[in-house]
């Protein structure tokens, strides 16, 4: 296959297995490309990129910066804190405006799930999902695998446990269809108020005790408690959480045997992991980072390329 | 024109149908890479300051085999050779019908500084070198870039390049397709001409 199955990136369940395949193909191209000393190809010179970020964001934003910049697309930026959409403007209005300015891709990042999909309905231009409410991030859950397939050869037949704050978390349940798609297997732990409650109709495995979790595990992936999301009290300190759900070293010590950490940032140090497990050899948290780049590349590249002229 | 039937990668339904002519047989090939790895030796020693580039997918073969030949027949070593992947750098983006999938490239030594030799099978339009000028410049400024095909196809260049080291000249026709098939690969080492009559 070289082409996507899709039009848009909106997000993981609307991809194939050969998809994602085609994705790590073209991205491990593009890792190679990063590491060289001019780390730039003029593919997309003559397309331009608008990223939208009606919500804060530093590295995803950064990461699809720096992806659009190495393809040599012409790119604008907007983050709704300094636009008009603060004086009424509708979603559709603003992006059609910014379309007028002929915009061939939307990166896009937006509070409310199912921003992406609305928009692709609307708008003539490819989407990319960067984050919907507590929906879906699928570049996240891309690199996320992608990091997995890098450490330990493959994703199939791996056993992935996400950890922490499942309900608020869009990189939970992206992270769940990508791994689900490429034949993990893949269990959930958390304090129960933070566990949807149809969680396990997904497929995944429930666990609130963290120490069987790892030691069932071959991945962790550590996910942020989303302090800013909690309208009311889920668990009640932040000391508790960090003593029963907290990553340390310890813990992993004690497992017998080593298992990869991951995190998609940004960390709360202390809080759901330690500064000795984030920064030590099991932490594969910078090589996801560099995978970020690499991944979007091949997604906006391989999304550009259905872009007929 | 059908413009699709004059790149080097052709469906295979599509050669399938087109008659079949030996321009190069094994014997020639042998005394060709033969000639073309002397006249490399020529102009670059010992290829101390010297690298080798084969262009992906099919330059690969005919370098790895004049890396094998000077290595083996002429007694060079330290050869340095690299595979080069094109794709990103190509003009027809979003131009084709098919999308072209990337192979892999592997440059570990520098390039600065140093006098590097591109390799391919068939010079046709050009416009593949013109991007191999461009990727290969993303790996440092080298002092000299020469350009060596087994065949060049003059005539039917769309751009001002030519080659510095040349197996076999040909005319043919734009509708005409020069196949370089390799033993490694396509298990006999030959050059056809295919055409459609």
């Amino acid at each position: 296959m070289k082409q996507l199955s899709t039009d848009h990136l909106l997000g993981i369940k609307y991809l194939k297995k050969e998809d994602i395949d085609l994705i790590f193909n073209t991205a491990d191209h593009f890792k190679e490309v990063i590491n060289r000393p001019i780390k730039k190809v003029p593919s997309l010179r003559d397309i331009t990129i608008a990223n939208l970020f009606f919500e804060n964001s530093t590295r995803t934003k950064l990461s699809f910066e720096l992806a659009e910049k190495r393809l040599s697309a012409d790119i604008i930026n907007f983050s709704a804190s300094q636009s008009s959409v603060k004086k009424g403007e509708t979603l559709i209005d603003t992006v059609n405006n910014i379309l007028s300015m002929k915009v061939d891709i939307v990166v896009m990042r937006h509070p409310n799930v199912g921003a992406g999909v609305f928009l692709s309905k609307h708008v003539n231009a490819k989407i990319i999902n960067a984050g919907d409410g507590a929906h879906e991030h699928p570049t996240q859950a891309l690199l996320d695998s992608y990091s997995i397939k890098e450490t330990l050869g493959t994703v199939k037949g791996k056993k992935v446990v996400i950890i922490g704050d499942i309900l608020h978390s869009r990189v939970a349940l992206s992270n769940i269809f990508a791994l689900q798609l490429q034949g993990a297997t893949v269990k959930v732990c958390g304090p129960t108020t933070l566990l949807p409650k149809y969680i396990s109709s997904l497929g995944v495995k429930v666990e609130t005790n963290l120490k069987k979790a790892l030691a069932w595990c071959d991945v962790a992936n550590v996910l942020r408690v989303q302090h800013e999301r909690m309208d009311i009290k889920y668990f009640p300190s932040i000391r508790e959480y960090t003593q029963l759900f907290g990553i340390n070293k310890e813990i992993l010590d004690s497992l017998g045997k080593k298992i990869v950490i991951m995190h998609p940032g940004p960390i709360n140090r202390g809080v759901e992991i330690t500064s000795d497990v984030a920064d030590s050899k099991q932490s594969i948290i910078l090589n996801q980072v560099e995978n970020g780049v690499a991944i979007r590349m091949a997604v906006i590249y391989l999304l550009a390329q259905q872009i007929k002229k | 024109m059908k413009k699709k039937c004059i790149f080097a990668f052709k469906p295979k339904a599509c050669t399938a149908l087109m008659a079949k002519k030996t321009l190069l047989n094994a014997k020639d090939i042998h005394i060709i890479l033969h000639r073309l790895a002397c006249q490399l030796i020529e102009n670059h020693n010992d290829f101390n300051n010297t690298v080798l580039i084969g262009l992906q997918p099919r330059g690969v073969f005919l370098a790895q085999r004049l890396m094998k030949i000077l290595q083996e027949d002429y007694k060079i070593s330290n050869i340095k050779l690299g595979q080069l992947d094109i794709t990103f750098y190509r003009d027809d983006f979003r131009r084709r019908d098919e999308p072209l999938a990337a192979s892999n490239t592997t440059i570990d030594f520098i390039v600065e500084d140093k006098n590097v030799v591109i390799i391919d099978d068939v010079l046709f339009s050009g416009r593949s070198i013109r991007s191999a000028l461009t990727a290969i410049q993303s790996f440092g400024r080298p002092t000299s870039i020469e350009l060596l095909v087994l065949i060049d196809r003059r005539f039917s260049r769309h751009l001002p390049i030519q080659p510095d080291y040349i197996g076999r000249q040909v005319d043919v026709i734009n509708s005409e397709k020069v196949k370089v098939s390799w033993q490694e690969n396509d298990k006999k080492d030959a050059v056809y001409i295919l055409s459609n009559n």
